[in-house]
């Protein structure tokens, strides 16, 4: 019989009642007490077991449902609910089954806005619906980064990801501004980037998937970007070196966003289907489109900074 | 239709096991396995003969026997088993040239099917989530088995233009593991500690030794042209195997990966391959639509039943003891 060296019962009983002590008093320390404490230990002792003992499943892009749902959206929702307090907007937009992608404004120095869109969607829609991101290929080679993006259901940016995806009638999200959105600086705030080859609605057009413009008003001003270091960028191998009003001259405390107050609007869906699938092909479809996409996003963009009363408030 | 089946490689344990298989079918007439060693386990009526394919000799072999089908499997896969990495090389290259050349040469031979691996794929973080036959490596591997098997294929696409007559099947597999097959993988998850990369976890597919066996027999009856990629069903993550296994793990940050591996050697313990590590980073997934609807085949073992299936045998004590696993290995 093969050896496995197993810890005797005491030990693991102290590790566990040690671990049960940390949850409670996390728990606690969030404002959690009674029964609702103890709900919320004993899914996350559940968790933890899952994960100690491979009990999870993920799909061929990575997506692992459990940790995405157990841990990362809890997580984000303190974002979403306390410091964003993000408002949603035309929800009824997206489709209740079937593929759909979602293009949206890209903004706010680090990827907070995709993070943020994706809980909207699967908070507000009636069957809390998975949005499946697509990313840049730098995300997917960085540690620690590329591991979480998959886990959370986001794949390469790539034509064959965002076809295969919108095939099995996922809902699939894309930002096509991409580092120049992210990395703007704070005088060109809410003003589009170019949208990028249109590869994104050529993956529409193929798969016939009908195309939901996204407006995010509030990732502008979280880290509002003053200048670029960019010597110091190109040494670390980054698109850009942000220097915000807190970063990085707070260092760490730098990294704390700006509580402003979000929006996030999903426009009446363009159709793709009254093009043949072939169009995809055609460059001058795919600029159309693109085109109409990005005048749609931008047009929202200002209605809502023109309704918006406060930044923060 | 298969008369006569010519099966090379089938010292080892998945040849041997497609060797009794074909025995096994009435409608082939003759079933030839074709090796250095012989067979370890029972070949039915199948016959053996000793030759080596690396010989010109094999020629002679196909004309006199009017083989017209060709089951390849010589290509090794571990350079332990081979003696060497370039042991390893040469019988997997050379030995492939030889016997792609006597092919070409033999007028009788109709059919060739091909092991090859999804490691042709390679792993990078740039990969498509999911690779299609038609798709190529965006990181071409650069050493070891998946190299040898790319140059395998690379010959086998020559010859299928040079005898256009010839049908040609390449299986690329996924990695095989299961309760008796030994391979990289199953040393690597014997060790005492498990060396993962550090923020990476990749998505690996795997395939029971059955169904590969199933797989080949399987393309032997068709008469497919072109590559097939063969793997189970869904996908078990780097982080999951592990903790499946129950095996303490160590994070190992990917730029020491050749420490990690000099490291291992000086220990005594199974050498890794150079890529291995990048391989349990990224994974790899492959669309296995072909292998259902023009293959036909329909494994029984997703790929967490095959990986659950190895590391049963292992604690019911099922797996041969064979070599020890804590061996340094021969040549790099």
């Amino acid at each position: 019989m093969t050896q496995v060296p197993q810890p005797d019962h005491g030990d693991l009983e102290r590790i566990v009642m040690t671990v049960v002590r940390a949850l409670r008093g996390a728990g606690a320390a969030a404002g959690l007490s009674g029964p609702e404490l103890d709900n919320a230990v004993a899914r996350s002792l559940a968790f933890l077991r899952r994960r100690v003992t491979g009990d999870f499943e993920v799909d061929a892009y990575g997506f692992d449902e459990d940790f995405t749902q157990s841990l990362v959206f809890p997580l984000l929702r303190v974002l979403y609910r306390h410091w964003f307090r993000v408002e949603v907007r035309g929800i009824e937009n997206l489709p209740r089954a079937g593929a759909a992608l979602v293009v949206a404004n890209h903004s706010g120095t680090i990827a907070l806005d995709s993070l943020m869109t994706q809980v909207a969607i699967h908070d507000e829609h009636p069957d809390h619906r998975h949005l499946r991101m697509l990313g840049a290929d730098l995300v997917f080679a960085t540690p620690v980064v590329g591991l979480l993006a998959r886990k959370t259901g986001s794949t390469l940016a790539a034509t064959t990801d965002a076809e295969r995806l919108l095939t099995s009638g996922e809902l699939v999200g894309v930002w096509p501004e991409g580092f120049k959105g992210v990395g703007k600086g704070f005088k060109d705030r809410y003003r589009l980037q170019r949208f990028g080859r249109g590869g994104f609605v050529a993956a529409a057009l193929r798969t016939q998937a009908p195309i939901v413009p996204c407006s995010i008003v509030g990732a502008e001003e979280t880290y509002p970007m003053l200048g670029n270091a960019s010597a110091v960028a190109r040494v670390l191998g980054l698109p850009y070196f942000p220097i915000t009003p807190t970063f990085p001259w707070l260092g760490p405390l730098g990294a704390i966003p700006l509580p402003s107050k979000w929006y996030i609007e999903f426009g009446t869906p363009i159709p793709t289907d009254d093009h043949p699938p072939a169009a995809a092909d055609d460059p001058a479809v795919v600029f159309e489109l693109t085109d109409h996409v990005r005048e749609r996003i931008q047009h929202t963009l200002y209605e809502l900074l023109r309704n918006r009363g406060s930044v923060f408030l | 239709m298969a008369r006569v089946v010519m099966v090379t490689g089938v010292a080892r344990e998945l040849a041997g096991r497609v060797l009794r298989q074909l025995a096994q079918d009435p409608e082939i007439t003759r079933v030839i396995g074709v090796d250095l060693l012989p067979p370890t386990g029972p070949i039915g009526r199948a016959e053996f003969i000793r030759a080596d394919i690396r010989s010109p000799l094999v020629a002679r072999m196909l004309d006199q026997a009017e083989v017209d089908t060709v089951v390849h499997m010589g290509v090794i896969a571990t350079s332990r088993d081979a003696g060497g990495r370039v042991v390893q090389k040469d019988i997997n290259v050379l030995g492939t040239m030889q016997l792609l050349a006597s092919c070409q040469r033999a007028s009788s031979v109709r059919r060739l099917v091909v092991k090859s691996t999804a490691g042709v794929y390679g792993s990078s973080p740039r990969d498509p989530a999911v690779f299609t036959e038609e798709m190529s490596a965006k990181v071409v591997p650069r050493s070891g088995f998946a190299r040898d098997s790319m140059e395998v294929e690379g010959y086998v696409r020559g010859l299928s233009r040079r005898r256009p007559d010839i049908s040609v099947t390449t299986l690329r597999m996924a990695n095989v593991i299961g309760p008796s097959i030994r391979t990289v993988l199953t040393d690597y998850f014997a060790l005492p500690v498990l060396p993962v990369p550090f923020g990476y976890d990749g998505r690996l597919q795997f395939l029971h030794e059955d169904d590969a066996v199933h797989s080949m027999v399987r393309a032997v009856r068709t008469d497919l042209d072109g590559a097939v990629n063969v793997a189970g069903d869904g996908v078990v993550a780097t982080s999951q195997a592990v903790a499946m296994a129950r095996r303490p793990c160590l994070p190992v940050i990917r730029s020491a990966s050749g420490l990690t591996r000099w490291s291992m050697r000086q220990l005594g313990l199974a050498a890794l391959p150079a890529d291995h590590l990048d391989f349990l980073a990224y994974g790899r997934v492959v669309d296995t639509t072909r292998m259902r609807h023009e293959l036909g085949f329909e494994p029984a073992y997703s790929s967490l039943r095959a990986f659950r299936s190895f590391l049963q045998a292992g604690r019911d004590g099922d797996r041969h003891a064979g070599d020890s696993p804590y061996r340094v290995e021969g040549a790099p």
